[in-house]
């Protein structure tokens, strides 16, 4: 049997959160790749704020004569079939991908924590019945809920984002879950539940920040997820549509014609894969810095 | 152990019989049906479809003429392919889907632990992001890309390897299974890494070193063992989905899998495959999350512990 | 602590990679293509589409089922594959009366089915009675509706099949009454509709109206054409053999074709260029300019009989001005979008027959014109777009049409100053807002079932199923019902045609925008694949060798 050594005096309840937050921010402050990919994801999403006003050209403006043509002087990184200029289409397309990134993913995350938390903590007939009610979600053909979510509510970006998120925390919360079931056995969490302090400050001030790591890690693989689905459900017709358009639209048509025109595929490719690694990076970063392992060291 | 699955099981009949009401609700509000073409259907045709498919009937008398028809084991006929049943359709695709998600999910885990399990072990360090980078582009590349990609590198150019059909040819099988693999792998090296980290950073695991245990005793017997814990919750539904077909692999590289008949018959408003698929679907699901959770029990001595303790 | 220090993980490592090694080095040997095998030992490689609903002549819809189907059986006629004029098929002689009412065929002796089963006129007899049977959902009962009684007698006013117009005279004699001189009757006998099906096999397998028995399986399926059915795996190939008891057994050339199921065009293409297909089913768009580019003989790109156009809802109030329909369909730009976009030979269409339909040209009413465009809209009330609504083009989630989509938004957007927006539905969903009349402007396209202008304008007329526009005009229905029945040769048909598709044009319920061609990759081993309209392959005609001609 492992020695288990976390200690009551280590966790100090009374210890004042504004503390917390600040030390984190020193620890990640610290860490220069988390910081390059914060700065990285600040400025692309303050482009793709400013999109209409630095913009080389208009999204929509077609140029059927010149069509795809190859990065240039006009087009620095190209134009596609119809000759709209791809850099402005990448910047406008971030506008979308971003904002479903981000909040798509924090829907998913803000309900899969919670259900699983509490799924976890609350065990017995309380966990039984909510990851029943996933294993049911999980199984319902998704297909045929797109078509309806799309005929029930027309489209609209706000939908979107809410049959995204509603799609992608379903694993989160498994995994949560697992988290939570093996930390509540621990002697810390036993220790202050014997202390008397109710359940929902157990969870919020212990179990979630104990279990933080593989949710942040989680949430960095969902963005990506997330930011294709969108080009999925756009193509399908539930969100955005044409002459507007996303990174994951981007990439889905640049696939198709990605030996005649390579640079309609690597370009918003790149872009995407930029976006993953700064989050990424960040992700670690937070990670160690609001790890509470690390604090006591 | 074996009662804590017989419970579980036993949950299984409530779960399936929701995902069967919640569907037969959601193919009955969506619009357009399954005889509705491109060509006007004149309205006697359509009465007599309707007529022999049971469709005519109250939308009640359906449902429980399915769900009797489902208990007995019968899941109907394809309404898309007339003279096909449901059932037959499924197990005609089933093995090529379950070869198919076995060698995906051989890449994805061989791939994916060594990667994380070698990242875990020097965090920060060249050690660690070398695969780790790998890993974040094996995610930011769908499968729609991966596919055409390695058909175009190993196929067309290279002529190594065939890009289509799913034959007796063992050759057949490496680039699905490579693209379908890929994805899961560089969530399981992710999800790898960041287990052992913190079991790594674990004050008995320090203790063991401290005892001068060789690292890689410390890494199989002690790490992987809580590391493992949140991948292995993910790979429950993740092996599931993987039976239950992937349709864009099926599609690249023309295999006769489940997920284009899962995919197509929501398509075709095919009701009865629509029905069938997704409960054999919501089988799979219950069953691996079944064995998931058992196997993270085992993997955490704390739990098992307690929920073991009954029956030694 | 070190990696270094741990060559266990190394040797691990090395001996993943030996495994990875081993699986992948059959697979290196290069084992020959299809097309190589095939070219050996005569089998054709044919990408089909999409899998086939079913192989039962009178239930099938769909191109992919028209090739399966008109390999493994045939109709009373067969089609030239050039010209497409009717040639001898089961039957060898027809004659017409004068008064072209009455077709008497003579069917030739040694027709026999795959069984060894002689093939005679009451095996006609009882499959046209068969394909009329509501209950079988037969999609295309109406190709029997020129004969006499068949309409009454699907609808059910009439009970007897004996007064259809159908009878087995003897043994080899088979007579057809029509209800009007058709002169495109005996091309709807090459249709699969119409052709025989075994009765003792259909009745074995479930009663003959019975939809979906298995009598279509591999192992059940009698059938009467060049090839037989070996096999069919669903999803995956069907696999058709040469028919020994075929009456012309000998001209046969082919051993076996395999007809794969390939839905995407991209997997397609890539499976001709490996080397596993001698044919594809399609071409996709963007690989046509590579394939042109390259002067790559594989591609053949040819007129096909079919018109994609736009649907107008002309019950959406500011549509129901014609001038505002016309203002539309003059500031499409099918020259640019043709060349620009669709890249694929396609013509621009100005009316809704394809020109040349067996010799039919339609009027030339249309045109480019935006200024006539601008002047139309503005004596409608919106000079220059302003107060016109913004309005919908509806379109089937696809790539094709949502280029050309995005193309024509644009152009209306310059020509016309009004916004657009488009909306994509899935399959089944854009089916039913269509026909519920719940769109603006809709996509649609008509691909021709025989050859000729009939099959292509009788669909406007009013409440037509397939009209679905609202559009009713009584002149229109009056020529089309009334008038190009009654005309026996086929230049004063077409001249009430033109007359009819004139008003057409005029009113503009439809926007016609480019005809559609037939795209296929075609490998220099296959041989006598000729070109038609109707993109039709005579199977037992083709023959594969590794000659240049």
């Amino acid at each position: 049997m492992e020695t288990k050594s976390k200690s009551m005096s280590e966790k100090d309840y009374s210890e004042e959160n504004s503390s917390l937050w600040k030390d984190a921010w020193t620890r990640l402050s610290n860490n220069k790749l988390a910081l390059l990919g914060l700065v990285t994801l600040v400025f692309f999403c303050i482009i793709a704020f400013l999109a209409p006003w630095i913009a080389p050209y208009g999204y929509e403006e077609q140029n059927l004569i010149l069509g795809a043509s190859p990065p240039s002087y006009q087009h620095l990184l190209g134009t596609d079939i119809f000759g709209r200029d791809m850099l402005t289409r990448i910047i406008y397309g971030g506008r979308v991908s971003l904002l479903v990134g981000f909040i798509a993913t924090s829907v998913a995350l803000v309900i899969g924590v919670s259900w699983g938390a509490v799924a976890g903590y609350a065990g017995g007939k309380l966990d039984a019945f909510m990851m029943r009610l996933v294993d049911i979600l999980y199984a319902l053909p998704f297909m045929i809920f797109i078509i309806l979510l799309m005929v029930v509510f027309g489209k609209n970006l706000l939908l979107l984002f809410f049959a995204i998120g509603a799609v992608e925390w379903l694993t989160m919360a498994r995994i949560v879950r697992g988290q939570v079931m093996t930390l509540k056995k621990q002697e810390f969490i036993e220790a202050a539940h014997s202390m008397g302090l109710p359940k929902q400050i157990i969870i919020v001030r212990h179990i979630v920040p104990n279990a933080i790591g593989p949710i942040i890690v989680y949430a960095t693989l969902t963005v990506p997820n997330v930011m294709l689905l969108e080009a999925f459900l756009s193509f399908l017709g539930l969100g955005i549509q044409p002459p507007e358009s996303s990174w994951g639209l981007l990439i889905n048509y640049g696939v198709e014609t990605m030996e005649e025109y390579p640079w309609l595929l690597i370009f918003p490719g790149l872009a995407l894969t930029i976006t993953l690694f700064a989050l990424n990076f960040l992700g670690d970063g937070l990670r160690d810095a609001l790890d509470p392992k690390t604090s006591k060291d | 152990m074996i009662r804590f699955a017989a419970v579980r099981l036993l949950q299984a009949i409530p779960v399936l019989f929701g995902v069967i009401t919640i569907t037969f609700i959601l193919i009955h509000s969506a619009p357009g049906g399954p005889f509705s073409a491109d060509k006007a259907v004149p309205p006697e045709v359509l009465i007599a479809l309707e007529e022999k498919y049971d469709l005519n009937l109250p939308l009640w008398q359906q449902y429980f003429g399915y769900l009797e028809d489902f208990i007995s084991g019968d899941f109907g006929p394809s309404f898309k392919y007339p003279g096909r049943n449901v059932s037959e359709l499924i197990a005609s695709a089933f093995p090529t889907t379950a070869e198919l998600a076995l060698y995906s999910m051989i890449v994805a885990i061989g791939i994916g632990l060594f990667a994380g399990v070698v990242a875990a072990m020097r965090p920060n360090s060249v050690q660690d992001y070398a695969p780790m980078s790998l890993a974040m582009i094996g995610i930011c590349m769908p499968s729609f890309l991966l596919g055409p990609l390695l058909v175009l590198i190993f196929g067309i150019y290279l002529e190594w390897l065939p890009i289509s059909g799913w034959n007796s040819l063992p050759g057949d099988k490496i680039l699905p299974a490579i693209t379908l693999g890929t994805g899961y792998a560089a969530y399981i090296a992710r999800l790898t890494r960041g287990g052992m980290l913190d079991i790594l950073s674990q004050d008995y695991i320090r203790t063991a070193r401290a005892k001068g245990l060789s690292e890689i005793v410390i890494v199989c017997k002690h790490g992987l063992r809580g590391g493992l814990i949140p991948v292995v919750a993910f790979l429950g539904p993740a092996f599931a989905g993987m039976l239950g077909g992937s349709f864009v692999v099926e599609t690249i590289f023309n295999i006769p899998g489940l997920g284009r008949f899962y995919v197509q018959a929501a398509f075709n408003r095919d009701y009865t495959m629509i029905l069938g698929t997704t409960i054999f679907f919501a089988a799979l699901i219950v069953s691996f999350n079944l064995i998931s959770d058992i196997l993270a029990m085992w993997m955490n001595p704390k739990l098992r512990q307690k929920d073991l303790g009954d029956e030694k | 602590m070190d990696i270094k220090s741990n060559p266990q993980i190394y040797r691990l490592f090395f001996l993943i990679l030996h495994g990875i090694y081993l699986c992948v080095l059959p697979g290196c040997e290069n084992p020959p293509t299809n097309v190589e095998l095939g070219n050996e030992t005569g089998v054709l490689h044919w990408g089909n589409g999409t899998e086939p609903q079913s192989l039962d002549p009178h239930i099938a819809t769909g191109v992919p089922e028209h090739h399966v189907i008109s390999a493994l059986m045939e109709g009373l006629v067969l089609k030239d594959s050039q010209t497409l004029e009717p040639t001898p098929g089961i039957a060898e002689r027809w004659d017409i009366s004068e008064d072209q009412l009455v077709y008497t065929f003579h069917l030739r002796s040694d027709a026999k089915w795959s069984n060894g089963d002689t093939l005679d006129a009451h095996d006609f007899v009882w499959s046209w009675w068969r394909a009329l049977q509501p209950r079988l959902g037969n999609l295309y009962a109406y190709m029997y509706f020129p004969i006499k009684n068949a309409r009454a007698y699907y609808n059910g006013d009439i009970n007897d099949f004996k007064e259809v117009g159908v009878k087995a005279v003897n043994d080899l004699t088979l007579q057809v009454m029509l209800e009007n001189p058709t002169p495109y009757f005996l091309q709807l006998l090459d249709h699969y509709s119409t052709f025989p099906v075994h009765q003792e096999t259909v009745e074995r397998f479930g009663s003959a109206d019975e939809r979906g028995t298995r009598w279509t399986y591999e192992g059940n399926m009698v059938s009467n054409g060049p090839f037989k059915l070996r096999k069919w795996t669903i999803n995956q190939e069907i696999v058709v053999e040469k028919n020994p008891q075929y009456y012309d057994e000998k001209k046969v050339k082919l051993n076996e074709i395999v007809y794969y199921p390939i839905e995407n065009g991209i997997t397609e293409e890539r499976m001709f260029r490996a080397g596993q297909l001698h044919y594809t089913n399609d071409v996709p768009i963007d690989k046509v300019e590579t394939y042109r580019a390259a002067n790559d003989p594989a591609l053949r790109i040819h007129p096909y009989l079919g018109t994609y156009y736009y649907r107008i809802n002309t019950r959406v109030p500011h549509l129901k001005d014609r001038r505002v329909r016309r203002a539309l369909a003059l500031t499409i730009d099918r020259e640019s979008l043709t060349k620009n976009i669709l890249k694929g030979g396609q013509i621009p269409a100005y009316a809704m027959t394809p020109p040349d339909t067996k010799g039919y040209f339609p009027p030339n009413k249309l045109e480019f014109n935006p200024l006539e465009a601008k002047r139309l809209m503005a004596l409608s009330g919106y000079p220059d777009g302003k107060n016109f609504p913004e309005t919908e083009i509806l379109y089937n989630t696809n790539e094709g049409h949502r280029k050309v989509a995005v193309a024509i938004q644009q152009m209306w957007k310059i020509h016309l100053n009004i916004d657009i927006r488009l909306t994509n539905q899935e399959w089944k969903v854009y089916l039913d807002s269509e026909s519920n009349g719940d769109y603006e402007i809709s996509r649609a396209g008509w691909i021709g079932d025989y050859v000729d202008p009939n099959n292509f304008l009788d669909m406007f007329i009013c409440g037509g199923g397939n009209n679905r526009t609202g559009w009713c005009n009584e002149d229109y229905d009056k020529l089309i019902l009334q008038e190009a029945p009654r005309k026996k040769s086929d230049q004063n048909r077409f001249a009430i045609f033109r007359e009819a598709e004139e008003i057409l044009i005029d009113e503009m319920p439809v926007i016609p925008i480019y005809t559609y061609t037939s795209k296929n990759l075609v490998h220099s081993s296959l041989k006598n694949l000729n070109p038609n309209i109707l993109n039709q392959a005579s199977y037992k005609d083709l023959f594969l060798s590794d000659d240049i001609e």
